[in-house]
């Protein structure tokens, strides 16, 4: 099974302020793994280092076999980011917007639509401007937009955030899917039992380091 | 990359067409620039001619960088700016797509104020060439200074105050040409305002060029 994400001693530092202190850990292909943390244990520092948007500044880090300290923008077409915010165009229009991005992505309208109906985005919002979607349809369209672009590493901080109980389980199908399709997925997520019976593999995270992973041999 | 600059471009065009900030905010701040001026100078009407060109360009100035700075502020809201660090799109292409399109934002503005000029000031063109040429030089090097200078302040928090502070003095020497053509173009100046509008292409050029090697580092950084 190939290593998509192998990490040694990783160090990052925001500003003065170290938010990864020495992470060890090694991510293969097709895993579907839970970060689990308090607030300000690293999680998000770590899904935003393995993107290549957070800086390493020790240690040896690599992502889908490339070392984010020589070029920290190469893995980032095979990675779909989805981070607290949503990345969306407050003015666009919901089809605009997934045109956009599947175009960003070098795809047609067929996928775009196609990312929109997985969501259960219902088509009657595709002209809606984005600005007048509620915040779990703004975090609907954000997941469209990440599996329009068709990554192997899905990043995704909270993807629950702000969806019902039906947006929830259509979110856990979604990245049991792309995990059975031989995608690797890491998200991270404090529904504790929502996340748990998910994840086929946890990793706990405090003061910048990892302190308990389920999948360690 | 010209593809994706196009798309960079459309979206950003098809967001002010949405929002109209540029002619429903900027142009109409820009034109009450003018109007205060007339009222201010009124007594000297002969000033107000001399002026003109002068006048033209501080207004554009001041609609000009409140359209940068909206520019950038449409990718720091809700993390557009890592949405865009994660495209596989090509940082040139980014820039030479806000440049595009703040080229054409900041040129409908001119399109507004322009003839304010003419009407306002009751000044009359004796060299309409050179006048557009002037103005195109001028939006192209305001748009290019714009975004190379927009994107480094964008991850600042105080952007919205450093972002003039920064552009102003970038922007002066296009200021003094653009004036200096735009007399020459109104008659109301003897004097060279092809080589004024010769050295705003320069300018143009030379941050074009920066541009295209510095923004991918800029965006990364930013």
């Amino acid at each position: 099974m190939s290593i998509v994400v192998d990490f040694r001693d990783v160090v990052a530092v925001a500003g003065s302020f170290p938010v990864l202190t020495g992470v060890d850990v090694r991510i293969d292909a097709g895993e579907l793994v839970l970060l689990s943390g308090a607030n300000g244990a690293g999680k998000t520092s770590l899904l935003r280092a393995c993107a290549g948007l957070q800086p390493v500044s020790a240690g040896s880090a690599e992502v889908l076999g490339y070392d984010l300290r020589v070029d920290r923008r190469a893995p980032r077409r095979y990675i779909g980011l989805l981070g607290h915010e949503n990345c969306l165009y407050r003015d666009l229009r919901v089809r605009e917007h997934i045109e956009f991005r599947a175009s960003v992505a070098g795809l047609k309208m067929s996928d775009a639509s196609d990312s929109l109906a997985r969501v259960g985005l219902d088509d009657r919002l595709w002209s809606a401007p984005v600005a007048a979607l509620s915040a779990g349809q703004r975090r609907k369209l954000a997941i469209a937009s990440i599996i329009v672009s068709r990554p192997r590493l899905w990043l995704l901080d909270e993807p629950h955030a702000a969806l019902d109980s039906e947006g929830r389980l259509t979110m856990n199908s979604i990245m049991e899917e792309v995990a059975s399709l031989g995608a690797t997925v890491v998200f991270a997520s404090h529904d504790k039992e929502l996340s748990e019976q998910l994840a086929s593999r946890v990793i706990t995270m405090s003061n910048g380091r990892l302190t308990e992973d389920s999948g360690a041999s | 990359m010209l593809p994706e600059a196009l798309l960079i471009a459309r979206k950003d065009l098809k967001i002010e067409m949405r929002s109209k900030v540029a002619l429903g905010q900027v142009a109409p701040l820009a034109l009450l620039i003018l109007v205060i001026f007339a009222f201010a100078l009124d007594a000297n009407s002969m000033l107000l001619k001399l002026g003109a060109g002068g006048l033209f360009w501080i207004s554009a100035l001041y609609g000009g960088t409140m359209l940068v700075q909206r520019s950038f502020d449409l990718e720091s809201e809700d993390g557009n700016f890592d949405a865009l660090r994660m495209s596989n799109i090509d940082p040139s292409a980014i820039f030479l797509g806000k440049t595009l399109a703040l080229f054409v934002q900041i040129g409908i503005l001119e399109l507004v104020i322009g003839p304010a000029i003419l009407i306002l000031y009751e000044t009359q063109v004796s060299d309409w060439l050179l006048l557009l040429l002037a103005a195109v030089a001028g939006t192209l090097a305001f748009a290019v200074c714009g975004v190379l200078w927009g994107v480094m302040a964008s991850g600042l928090r105080v952007r919205t105050t450093l972002l003039p502070l920064l552009l102003v003095p970038v922007l002066s020497p296009v200021l003094l040409a653009g004036s200096r053509a735009f007399e020459t173009a109104l008659g109301v100046r003897a004097g060279d305002g092809w080589t004024w509008t010769g050295l705003m292409f320069v300018i143009a050029s030379l941050h074009t060029a920066v541009g295209l090697g510095a923004f991918g580092f800029l965006l990364e950084e930013g």
